[in-house]
């Protein structure tokens, strides 16, 4: 499962509540990414580092690189080692770093990032964030930039939680029966472009082609009320064609002309 | 401090673990009993305890800690409790200089503010002894309670980040515990409070359910708690039907 959940890339949407906790499944997708040799960057928000690397070997944690907003986030104890900038700042950080290869950032969590960040700064930031590898020319297609977000779903609106998940690849709802735990995982796919056009012409029963000569035809002829050069000269010299119309009417034995009033024929 | 919720928690005084934060909260009762519990439970064990008593007075939970066994007026002189009382201090701040900080000062703001006046003094209150006073087991915060904050005005995200920087100090820096109270307005739709309560919850060991029996009243049994304990990455549940007066 783990592997099907890294394969599309970009954004991972954890869904989570008090009752079925994501943080364990973040974890082991972050385990996936660093076995697989990938660096992992993790803003941690809501645990210290010293928690969020319990449970990691030392081979894994020597991937991992701990960005850490959880000691002082908002910069309350001036001693100058929270993240320069806050919140915002060090993520658009994340989108800014240039190091080579695949790279894995798990963002613990988006919901805290929601709380104390505009929802359409934070979407903006996450899509910058996930189309990387679209940003630099030299990458190969290969190389995904994987961005696992931890999300409470509980603590945020219809609104919020519509926004991340139209921005997400794959999403990853957790949630559970009797004390049995269990994923429910939604998959966007990009759509399939098509590769080639069928002809709509063929298989008919009647013939819509155009022969050589047919063709030739058709692009010459002028049609009657196409101004054109020709027609504009025409009009602007009057002289040089009929100027006057005449209309040449043979009267036959039914009608009955009368010049005073020429409807007198008609029975009104 | 109640022994069955001792009983029902497998923990005493002396073993008394440390780095947590338990969340306690009630629901259709009164949950203040735990409250109760857990200071005279702390200062049994030797813990020192900063007290942000916002509902009651002084006396109020001194007469209550002296029937679970414990004096807060001793505890108060030795050093072992520092309390803040809401109800008293929350007047002082409109009759003081307003450059001098108070722990409270958010009742003079006339926006929403941050609780970082209340985080320095919880700092303040708990920070490691000197090498020439008593030696107390580990930092303990307690407050009672946190839905009161927002009935004064502070917003859902101020109160958890208060709780966020007393969980990065207490918990994890000073290896001590934080015990907060917050009342489930259940079907009132409160959405701030459920922001709170949802929040707390997804960063709590330990979550302690006061709750009015589903039948109704009854004189014999108060309501039921029930535990949920992180444990590993999943939740346990426990749960105790009791009559606790």
């Amino acid at each position: 499962m783990l592997e099907s959940l890294l394969a599309l890339g970009g954004l991972v949407l954890l869904r989570d509540s008090v009752e079925w906790e994501g943080r364990s499944l973040l974890k082991a997708l972050i385990k996936k990414s660093a076995l697989c040799g990938e660096q992992v960057h993790i803003l941690g928000c809501e645990v210290s580092e010293e928690e969020f690397r319990e449970g990691f070997d030392s081979n894994i944690n020597s991937r991992l690189v701990y960005h850490d907003l959880f000691r002082d986030p908002l910069n309350w104890s001036k001693t100058g080692e929270a993240l320069p900038g806050g919140p915002l700042e060090a993520l658009r950080a994340l989108c800014r770093r240039t190091d080579p290869g695949p790279v894995t950032i798990a963002l613990d969590s988006l919901s805290w990032l929601l709380l104390h960040l505009p929802c359409t700064t934070l979407c903006q930031t996450l899509h910058a964030l996930s189309h990387q590898d679209s940003c630099h020319g030299d990458s190969s297609p290969g190389e995904q930039v994987h961005v696992l977000g931890l999300l409470h779903e509980e603590l945020h609106g219809p609104g919020p939680l519509g926004a991340l998940s139209s921005l997400a690849q794959t999403e990853v709802t957790l949630s559970g029966v009797m004390g049995q735990a269990s994923a429910h995982i939604l998959y966007r796919r990009p759509q399939q472009r098509p590769t080639h056009q069928t002809d709509p012409t063929t298989h008919l029963t009647f013939n819509l082609h155009l022969s050589k000569k047919e063709r030739e035809a058709k692009d010459s002829l002028t049609l009657p009320f196409q101004f054109s050069s020709e027609k504009q000269q025409a009009l602007l010299r009057p002289g040089l064609s009929q100027a006057t119309s005449h209309i040449f009417y043979e009267p036959d034995a039914y009608d009955d002309l009368d010049q005073e009033d020429p409807d007198d024929d008609l029975d009104v | 401090m109640f022994p069955e919720l001792n009983n029902l928690l497998n923990t005493t005084p002396d073993q008394a673990e440390q780095g947590k934060l338990t969340l306690l909260c009630d629901a259709k009762t009164d949950g203040s009993f735990l409250v109760h519990h857990f200071l005279s439970f702390y200062l049994k064990a030797n813990c020192k305890v900063c007290f942000v008593a916002l509902i009651q007075s002084f006396s109020h939970y001194n007469i209550v800690g002296q029937k679970l066994g414990v004096s807060l007026t001793t505890a108060r002189e030795r050093g072992q409790l520092v309390f803040l009382e809401g109800l008293k201090s929350a007047v002082d701040v409109f009759f003081r200089p307003q450059e001098e900080p108070h722990p409270l000062q958010f009742l003079r703001e006339a926006n929403s503010g941050n609780l970082q006046p209340l985080y320095e003094f919880v700092q303040e209150a708990l920070k490691p002894m000197d090498s020439g006073e008593a030696a107390w087991r580990c930092p303990v915060l307690l407050v009672d309670d946190l839905s009161v904050l927002l009935s004064l005005g502070v917003g859902a995200v101020a109160v958890l980040d208060f709780v966020h920087y007393c969980r990065a100090t207490v918990c994890r820096e000073r290896k001590g515990n934080v015990v907060a109270l917050v009342h489930d307005s259940g079907d009132a739709e409160d959405e701030e409070n459920d922001i709170l309560l949802n929040g707390l919850g997804h960063q709590s060991q330990l979550i302690l359910r006061a709750e009015g029996l589903a039948t109704g009243f009854c004189k014999d049994v108060h309501g039921q708690v029930a535990g949920s304990k992180l444990c590993f990455g999943s939740r346990s549940h426990y749960c105790m039907v009791h009559d606790l007066n």
